[in-house]
């Protein structure tokens, strides 16, 4: 009952927060919390460190760029098909990568994400280093103009909704507690009998499509898919985020983006923007240790001490 | 014009001669980062950084000191082997009892930082580096144009990777460097210094990343961004080598060079992709790697 309240508020906070903050850096900061909890579901939840994600993220966002500039469908199409794409390619690339584990697994995301940034680079539907500009927003349904910021806003607020509720339902069913047991002994796993490399399959396929719905939202909400969404510095920024936020916990990602996001925004307009990596680099390292729980797990941490 | 079966023999050399360089550089990179996992198990994402310091250094050396090629072949390593020192002591000693992913995400945190220092001092544009003089010129083959540069870059990693072998696989040094990779523990009861040979090799397998950065300013220019692409890369050949063997690591360094080479020959649209495309069907066919064990 407590936790529901929490989400009560929190809902109704993101409701009016429009009103005070600018709808564009609320958008982009629910983009990329989506994108974060898709990656902390892999990460935190099964322990599987992706260092590729950049490649489902973008590859929503081509694919829907590319529908909404080329076809005349619209958006919440142009959205759905971005985001199977992008579970398609986490299918192939996923059914790779869980052969490998730990360390393994992140070299192999990293070099198969690297695979798809040369393919959108040379392929000529993305407009190579331009990438594709001007994708129009259209309008929900054709009914609700989505060029109006606050109608986006509201749109993509129940995109993030329906993503974090996919995950949360995700985590807490039986599927979820078989992924955490196989985060926490894998052989165990093993000999109870599941086929480990199916779930982690699975759930890849689930992080993967989710991350595409994000990049596919991105692209709708920037109008614009570009190859800085494919780079490898992006599969980096997730990993950050997820890091900072709280890896393994429901909100550290919404967190670590929402900050991350902010201090990006901070720090591209003025004249601090060329430290930009080194300030990420070092919030990495100072993550890693002294602050390995986030701010959420820390935060949980510290309740439980004192209150619990 | 020398060909053979319609194919042109000096385009398709200098290509093999390109990748072969290429091939030097994933070897002593990939060398190193083998070298690291044995005892460490760790991937030091900060690899490719360390490549692109030992080239920024060998061009500050030269412009800011006048300490000109051969004293930085051998000065640069060092000192970037001594940064290496200090970064295990302080910064992954301190995490190594916890998941190895975190070391993971460290050492990149560290790429990122070095990344943007040196973005930040020079910008993302590439500052050229003479060849020494004395390497300057070329030697004219029957089928092509040796210069003597790119001659040099092979021949000198060869020894470097070869003797690297050599030392970890027919020395005393080296037994205690593969009994460790087993049975750290173990090693520490019967009274080596464990901690000690640790650092050491992390410094070591470092330094030849660095070596490999002062070997690869006057071919390549000397860019922020030099390390990040080259390190993907060489990722891609240590999933396609397994880590388990240090010939394996160099073997299969030249030999993804030499297969870059010849697909930028012959279909050079796939020259960018062809070594990530090796991984996929390795990880299809035996995903422990050529030359690796199963776990």
């Amino acid at each position: 009952m407590k936790i529901n309240k929490l989400y009560l508020v929190l809902f109704l906070l993101a409701l009016v927060a429009p009103t005070v903050l600018y709808p564009v850096f609320l958008m982009k900061v629910l983009c990329f919390a989506l994108f974060a909890c898709a990656f902390n579901l892999l990460l935190g939840f099964v322990g599987l460190l992706s260092f590729g994600h950049a490649a489902f993220l973008g590859t929503g966002g081509y694919v829907t760029g590319a529908m909404m500039l080329h076809t005349g469908m619209g958006p919440e199409l142009s959205i759905l098909a971005g985001t199977v794409a992008a579970g398609l390619l986490g299918a192939v690339y996923g059914k790779l990568a869980v052969k490998r584990e730990g360390i393994y697994f992140a070299m192999v995301t990293l070099a198969l994400a690297q695979l798809a940034f040369f393919f959108y680079l040379q392929s000529p539907f993305t407009g190579g280093e331009d990438g594709l500009q001007g994708v129009p927003r259209g309008s929900l349904l054709g009914m609700i103009d989505l060029s109006d910021n606050m109608n986006m806003y509201y749109f993509v607020l129940a995109i993030f909704i329906f993503g974090f509720w996919l995950i949360h339902r995700t985590i807490h069913s039986p599927f979820g507690q078989i992924l955490k047991a196989i985060r926490e002994n894998e052989p165990r796993a093993v000999s109870l009998g599941y086929n480990v490399n199916d779930y982690k399959w699975v759930v890849f396929i689930i992080s993967s499509a989710l991350a595409g719905l994000a990049g596919s939202t991105k692209t709708l909400v920037f109008q614009l898919a570009s190859l800085t969404d494919v780079h490898w510095h992006m599969s980096g920024e997730v990993v950050l985020m997820t890091l900072l936020g709280g890896m393994g916990t429901i909100f550290g990602p919404v967190v670590g983006a929402g900050v991350v996001v902010t201090i990006q925004n901070y720090l591209s307009g003025g004249e601090l923007g060329n430290y930009i990596h080194i300030i990420m680099g070092l919030i990495f390292i100072v993550c890693v240790l002294a602050f390995r729980s986030g701010i959420v797990g820390e935060f949980q941490k510290m309740m439980k001490k004192n209150f619990g | 014009m020398a060909t053979f079966l319609g194919i042109n023999l000096f385009a398709l050399s200098g290509q093999l001669l390109v990748g072969l360089i290429n091939g030097s550089f994933y070897a002593l990179l990939s060398l190193g980062l083998a070298i690291i996992f044995g005892l460490l198990k760790i991937i030091n994402f900060a690899q490719g950084a360390m490549y692109m310091l030992g080239a920024f250094f060998a061009w500050m050396a030269l412009n800011y000191m006048g300490i000109n090629y051969w004293a930085a072949l051998i000065l640069v390593p060092i000192v970037i082997g001594c940064i290496a020192i200090l970064i295990e002591r302080f910064l992954i000693r301190p995490i190594a009892g916890e998941d190895h992913l975190y070391s993971l995400l460290l050492t990149f945190g560290i790429a990122l930082v070095l990344q943007g220092v040196f973005t930040h001092l020079f910008g993302s544009s590439g500052l050229p580096y003479k060849i020494p003089a004395e390497l300057s010129g070329g030697t004219k083959l029957p089928f092509m144009y040796l210069p003597n540069y790119r001659a040099w870059i092979i021949v000198i990693s060869l020894i470097v990777c070869g003797s690297t072998w050599w030392v970890i696989e027919k020395t005393k040094l080296g037994a205690y460097l593969r009994a460790g990779t087993e049975n750290p523990q173990l090693m520490q009861g019967f009274g080596i210094n464990v901690p000690l040979i640790t650092t050491l090799t992390f410094g070591f397998g470092v330094a030849l990343a660095g070596f490999a950065g002062v070997l690869a300013a006057p071919v390549y220019s000397v860019s922020p961004d030099m390390g990040s692409s080259v390190l993907i890369v060489v990722f891609a050949i240590v999933v396609i080598g397994g880590m388990g063997s240090i010939g394996g690591a160099i073997l299969t360094g030249l030999l993804m060079g030499v297969v870059e080479g010849l697909t930028k020959f012959f279909y050079p649209e796939a020259s960018a992709t062809v070594i990530f495309l090796v991984m996929v069907i390795v990880l299809l066919i035996k995903p422990a790697g050529l030359f690796g064990k199963e776990a």
